[in-house]
């Protein structure tokens, strides 16, 4: 569109062209080959070398802090990829945990410089920050005990007897409101989807809602007992959180993940890390509002 | 032991008939719990298929590839929640200390007449002690009142609001720093305001100021009397930084989630903190225990001359309701 | 500062699920407490030996532990607590009968919890009875139960009551961690959804829930100021 844009695409572009040579050279020749215009984000992290990246500790195939005390999941890949554009290498990045509850205070009080944590866009948290992307498109769907033929879909909760189990300042947690009868005594809230999981095998709940691709991340640990509806009822672009008035570091974001679905790198890092229980998606049309 | 001295005057000591009941009560009940804990939790656990070497090898199988990684986790929480509790503590300490001053203080200076000020001064003097002493009030009666959860939640998210921006760490050490010290406070001020007023009636004599005979008289003595207590207090904060898991700090218990999240064994893992939490606790209360007991002993040891004998009573008196 | 208006509907219903807990978890920490601690001072070593393990147990072991295991335990045990389903209580406290047991697990938790404080406060006060009651008594020929009964359990109340009062604050306070365990609509619970789903300013809210908790623990603890004051002054 702008001149300017088209300007800015040409230049990160030569300059990962630049940065990847150098790179190739040595790992510890710095921020050198990356320069920003002074001034933006961009200039600030590069030349810091230091990035902090919020994630989710607690997402399998998204964001799961490992027994090594190092978080691994899709959006870290993802993160790592941002980093990188940066001219930061993986080992400099600072990895916060970022709760559902807590990710709009984290990016304003500058507590993370991005957000990359399932975060579902939309118009609440847009008045707090500003979303780059969408990477990914979700859809919140219900998992349930495996011999449970009794739960269809969001439907099923509307006699009031079934009890649904999520996770507390979650997206999935207020959607589901819609769906159940009675809120206290169908609705259970934990700080974490492993506490759901755990509540559903042992029948104290009768099924797990949020995004479909958390769901299966749990089905895959226990095939056995668990199953998904397969039946997504919304959809929930995940998008990356910045400052809300940085509009050049979320452009630059934007132009990271239109270059890397191009690349191949998107599709590396699905199938790196969710590749085992769900097969690439094109990645989807970033929204550079 | 003293407790054993204490309960042994409830009942006589047992004669041979009664040591025979006693015997076979015990072996009784003694089978009974083991069969009642076989029936009612072994087995519905054997058959959820909570004791297989998947749920349990991370934990006690060295050969087991994640089990060094995972006590190596364990043990930077654990190191997590040391050092957040002691840097709690000695904040706690800094701080209840000072405000037990202040308070004690205050108290003081209510009395006071101010003989040689303008009258107009002296009301003035007057009125803004009497303030002060209830906003302090005011204070430890709100912070004491609050939990422990609320604050910690309340000052990692608020106080960032505010600019404040420090390590997850402070915000733990902060958050039970306001709920401890103001305990603490408490404890010494009762440990200063329960000592006889003859102590504080002869410093006057000897020509000390208020703050003097707070400091060097009153001050010391509550820290020895109060030892026990502020030793229980130490169990309560240690105990209390597992509520750190709020706002993600790395402390054991939190450390443990995450290590649940990929080995999906919540209840062994939290078998094993807590049998963590125990033993670290126990120890703790073991040495309150001791050091009141050296305490009681050393008292006894001084000659009656240089402890007027009321506190003596009064000393045991206060150690004995602490723990 | 709109917020406590507006939603004093949130922090009322929020106080009065805490107070029920409160209440529940209490009464049941006396009970136990109160036979623990008979256990503890028995002539029977095996209860002795039992009522100290509990109370070394409970006492060590941070609450956040002991709801997790009430939470998740139980129903590894096979168990939703449905023997709390008392029929004329869960008319009164509607949230013991639903089917969503987590309400009784907390209770659950923090009763155990507080019992084995409840314990150590009596039997600071049955120390507390000097050995010249219990003496006497048994002189006249009164055995164990008769002794604890009519001798030393009336008198150790009157010194417990103090120590029983801060357990009871201490239990107010911990009743807080329901919001983290599944207890929905509690004062903790309350304040997770308003700061996090509803992402209203802070300090309104701490506000709010503070007063819904300081309701409860202040004027208690003034109270046991005063008991305490005419207690000592009384002793001089």
């Amino acid at each position: 569109m702008s001149l300017k844009r088209i300007a800015a695409v040409v230049l990160t572009g030569a300059l990962a062209l630049t940065g990847a040579a150098c790179g190739g050279d040595s790992d510890n020749s710095g921020g050198t080959g990356k320069t920003f215009e002074a001034g933006t984000t961009m200039d600030r992290l590069s030349k810091a070398q230091k990035i902090i990246i919020g994630t989710k500790f607690d997402q399998p195939l998204f964001g799961l802090k490992g027994l090594d005390g190092k978080p691994a999941g899709f959006d870290v890949e993802i993160g790592k990829i941002i980093a990188s554009e940066l001219g930061i290498p993986a080992d400099k990045i600072e990895w916060t945990e970022t709760k559902s509850a807590v990710r709009e205070e984290y990016i304003e009080q500058g507590k993370a410089d991005i957000v990359v944590a399932t975060y579902t866009i939309n118009d609440t948290r847009k008045q707090r920050i500003a979303f780059a992307g969408p990477y990914y498109v979700a859809g919140q769907d219900i998992m349930v005990r495996k011999d449970d033929a009794s739960i269809t879909g969001p439907d099923s909760f509307k006699d009031g007897t079934k009890k649904v189990c999520s996770v507390t300042g979650s997206t999935p947690a207020k959607k589901i409101e819609e769906y159940v009868k009675d809120k206290t005594t169908q609705i259970v809230l934990f700080g974490g989807y492993a506490q759901c999981v755990e509540a559903l095998k042992t029948s104290q709940v009768d099924a797990v809602t949020t995004d479909n691709v958390i769901l299966l991340g749990f089905v895959d640990q226990d095939p056995n007992a668990l199953k998904i509806l397969g039946a997504p009822f919304t959809q929930e672009p995940y998008g990356i959180g910045v400052k809300k008035d940085d509009t050049k570091f979320r452009a630059f974001i934007n132009d990271t993940l239109e270059k890397i679905y191009a690349d191949g790198r998107y599709a590396k890092a699905w199938s790196d890390t969710v590749g085992d229980v769900a097969p690439a998606p094109t990645g989807p049309a970033v929204n550079r509002y | 032991m003293k407790r054993d001295a204490a309960d042994a005057v409830l009942y006589d000591a047992p004669g041979p008939r009664t040591r025979r009941i006693t015997l076979i009560v015990s072996v009784v009940s003694a089978v009974a719990i083991v069969v009642g804990a076989y029936l009612f939790i072994y087995l519905p656990l054997e058959r959820n298929g909570q004791f297989t070497m998947k749920k349990w090898g991370p934990i006690i199988d060295p050969a087991n590839p994640l089990f060094d990684q995972l006590w190596t986790r364990l043990g930077q929480g654990f190191r997590n929640t040391l050092i957040a509790a002691v840097l709690a503590i000695i904040t706690s300490l800094i701080i209840g200390t000072v405000l037990a001053l202040v308070r004690v203080q205050l108290q003081s200076l209510r009395r006071r007449r101010y003989v040689g000020l303008a009258p107009a001064a002296a009301q003035a003097l007057r009125a803004l002690t009497r303030v002060l002493n209830a906003v302090t009030r005011f204070c430890v009666e709100v912070f004491r009142g609050l939990p422990v959860v609320i604050t910690i939640f309340f000052v990692g998210r608020g106080l960032p609001e505010f600019g404040l921006d420090f390590d997850t760490l402070w915000y733990v050490v902060i958050g039970l720093t306001i709920y401890n010290g103001v305990v603490i406070a408490e404890i010494l001020r009762s440990g200063m305001t329960g000592l006889p007023t003859g102590q504080a009636e002869a410093a006057a004599a000897m020509g000390l100021s208020p703050f003097q005979t707070t400091r060097l008289i009153l001050l010391p003595q509550a820290y020895r009397i109060m030892l026990p207590a502020l030793i229980s207090q130490m169990v309560v904060v240690l105990k209390d930084t597992s509520l750190g898991f709020l706002i993600g700090y790395d402390d054991l218990l939190n450390v443990a989630s995450q290590a649940i999240n990929i080995l999906n064994n919540p209840i062994q893992l939290y078998f094993v903190v807590g049998l963590i939490y125990i033993s670290v606790n126990y120890a703790l209360s073991k040495l309150a225990v001791y050091v009141q007991r050296r305490l009681a002993r050393g008292r006894r040891a001084t000659p009656p001359t240089t402890v007027a004998p009321g506190t003596q009573l009064e000393t045991e008196a206060v150690v004995g309701t602490t723990t | 500062m709109g917020i406590l208006i507006d939603r004093f509907d949130t922090f009322a219903s929020g106080f009065w699920v805490t107070l029920q807990i409160c209440f529940l978890a209490g009464v049941g920490a006396l009970i136990i407490g109160t036979v623990v601690a008979v256990m503890r001072i028995s002539p029977l070593p095996p209860l002795r030996a039992v009522g100290t393990a509990y109370v070394t147990l409970f006492r060590n072991v941070p609450l956040t532990v002991v709801s997790f295991f009430a939470a998740f335990g139980l129903p590894q045990l096979g168990s939703s607590a449905n023997f709390l389903k008392v029929p004329v209580l869960d008319a009164i406290f509607s949230r013991l009968a639903i089917d969503l047991p987590y309400f009784r697990f907390f209770i659950i938790a923090l009763g155990f919890y507080t019992g084995a404080f409840v314990c150590e406060a009596l039997r600071s006060g049955v120390n507390a009875v000097s050995p010249g009651q219990a003496e006497a008594a048994r002189s006249l020929g009164l055995t164990f139960t008769q002794n604890v009964r009519y001798v030393v359990l009336p008198q150790a109340w009157k010194f417990a009551i103090v120590p029983l009062g801060s357990v009871i604050i201490a239990m107010i306070k911990n009743s807080a961690l329901s919001g983290f365990f599944g207890v929905s609509g509690s004062l903790s619970d309350a304040m997770n959804t308003l700061t996090s789903q509803e992402g209203l300013p802070l300090i309104p809210v701490f506000i709010g829930i503070s007063i819904g908790y300081l309701i409860m623990t202040v004027p208690l603890g003034i109270l046991l100021d005063q008991v305490e004051k005419r207690r000592a002054g009384a002793a001089r």
